[in-house]
């Protein structure tokens, strides 16, 4: 039985295909996919991302907490600020990727993704014994409204109460303040997954409805766009952006996805307290700058995530084999047309020695072998 | 709600044909309303060529949209005497209009259909 968001009637009303994800009913599209992308990349787009987790870590104890039970150095996030980090297992192996607001100097809010909610949770709990610090898990009783794209400033600003409509036109990338919408006390934050501008609107589930209707009439002049899953997947996977369990997952560490710079080891003149998966997550550091350096003499099961693009009618999906000179040399793990590049892209772990920008790979597509090319991530990234 | 037009027959892997289903008659084919909605934005479509032999309920090609393959069955047995060049060409036109413009074959039948479904009993299929 999956979980219903509170939202789930307006979403019907709009005419949204729902699909079955991480166990919640939710939009998978609305209208058409492509001009869902189209929307967020050049005016402005809305979400129902109800079914990520929240996780409130708050007490003296925290930050400390938290310093241990993850990869990123929380305690250094200044108070409205938020962080992209990782909850990794003691092999260095990714549980979650997570976003770490910091509220207040003792209190956080842990963002998790649907599908491993209850894992982080649990984690947390445990990790989090020690400290003197409280967890509660607010994933059921949080929405989470994103709305997102160049025009997303003008909607939020536009919907926010008076009084706090310079504190949100303000807002840096990746931090977060309270404001009301709507007579409703909520965090907004300036973050997202789209490789655009964006706010993201935590309000309590059962006024969720109000905050979208809200985002929805004062995003009419901006001719916003209510946007699902398929084109979210699409759009993050332009910016370079990572999915769990496409990308992430138990068996790799964060430095074979390209994303050590999320595990904050310290220095030694400026050293951090032990955290989980420390020793592992250097050793991985280690196995990994090794590769980069000597990919002819890495092992031959070595791998390394790279981005892949192509001209090709068919487009790489998760799974599908990646080739060189016949021999598989790795695996795609996402994969779609590009709207915004007018190509195919994709994402995969391949060897070392494929790693190259340029380096022509063929993936191997229903039985047909389609050229691709190694390529820098992001595939995408806004006008500047 | 997807439409599903009287005057065709269907399958239930979602594709309609057109026509008179007799041995020596030129069909069209295409899909359903119901299967370019669950599709999304389709991307490309891989056809069998003109002169290609088809048979019923068996794979004849592929629909890529933009997160999902499917597989294009074919409703008939018979010969491809025609590929629409325009929906490979621009296969929104399947989304668009999937009983008109969005045909994707004709085949001359070469046997009798069998399982063919009326409007009616494919629209249950679908509700």
């Amino acid at each position: 039985m999956p979980l219903h968001s509170a939202l789930e009637s307006r979403h019907l009303a709009l005419g949204a295909t729902m699909i079955d994800f991480a166990g919640w009913s939710l939009p998978v599209r609305y209208s058409s996919d492509l001009a869902e992308h189209r929307a967020v990349r050049t005016g402005v787009g809305v979400f129902d991302l109800s079914h990520m987790g929240e996780i409130e870590v708050s007490g003296p104890g925290a930050p400390d907490a938290l310093d241990y039970a993850l990869v990123g150095w929380i305690s250094r996030i200044a108070v409205g600020g938020a962080k992209y980090t990782m909850i990794c297992t003691e092999d260095g192996g990714v549980v979650d990727d997570l976003v770490v607001y910091r509220i207040e100097e003792t209190r956080f809010m842990v963002v998790a993704n649907a599908g491993n909610h209850s894992v982080v949770v649990e984690a947390l709990r445990d990790r989090c014994e020690g400290f003197p610090c409280e967890i509660v898990d607010e994933s059921q009783a949080t929405a989470l409204v994103a709305v997102q794209g160049p025009a997303s400033p003008t909607v939020a600003t536009r919907i926010v109460d008076q009084g706090d409509r310079s504190t949100v036109a303000g807002l840096p990338y990746y931090s977060c303040a309270p404001a009301t919408v709507t007579g409703i006390r909520m965090l907004v934050a300036r973050t997202g997954y789209t490789g655009e501008d964006g706010f993201e609107f935590f309000c309590p589930s059962d006024r969720a409805g109000e905050l979208w209707d809200r985002v929805v009439d004062g995003g009419k002049e901006s001719s916003i766009v209510p946007c699902g899953l398929a084109s979210r997947d699409v759009l993050r996977l332009e910016a370079g952006m990572p999915l769990y369990g496409h990308e992430l997952g138990l068996d790799r560490s964060p430095f074979d996805a390209g994303l050590g710079r999320v595990v904050q080891f310290g220095t030694d003149a400026d050293p951090r307290a032990d955290f989980v998966g420390n020793r592992a997550l250097r050793d991985a550091a280690r196995r990994v700058a090794g590769f980069r350096e000597n990919p002819r003499s890495s092992p031959d099961d070595a791998r390394l995530l790279v981005g892949l693009v192509g001209n090709g009618r068919r487009s790489a999906r998760a799974g599908y084999s990646v080739l060189a000179a016949g021999v598989a040399i790795g695996e795609v793990t996402s994969g779609a047309p590009s709207p915004s590049l007018e190509c195919q892209i994709a994402m995969a772990y391949v060897h070392p020695r494929y790693t190259a920008a340029g380096t022509e790979v063929e993936v191997e597509i229903r039985g047909r072998h389609e050229g691709m090319a190694v390529s820098a991530l992001p595939f995408y990234s806004q006008a500047k | 709600m997807a439409s599903v037009p009287d005057g065709l027959q269907y399958t239930d892997e979602h594709e309609w044909v057109s026509g008179d289903v007799d041995t020596g008659a030129i069909v069209s084919i295409g899909i359903t309303e119901y299967a370019a909605a669950a599709l999304g934005d389709v991307v490309f479509i891989d056809a069998p060529s003109v002169g290609d032999t088809v048979a019923a309920g068996r794979v004849c090609g592929e629909l890529e949209s933009t997160k999902a393959v499917s597989e294009l069955y074919s409703p008939v047995t018979g010969k491809v005497t025609e590929v629409n060049q325009a929906v490979l060409d621009s296969p929104e036109l399947l989304n668009r209009d999937a009983y008109g413009e969005g045909w994707i074959l004709k085949i001359e039948v070469s046997e009798p259909a069998k399982k063919l479904l009326n409007a009616e009993q494919y629209a249950s299929l679908t509700d």
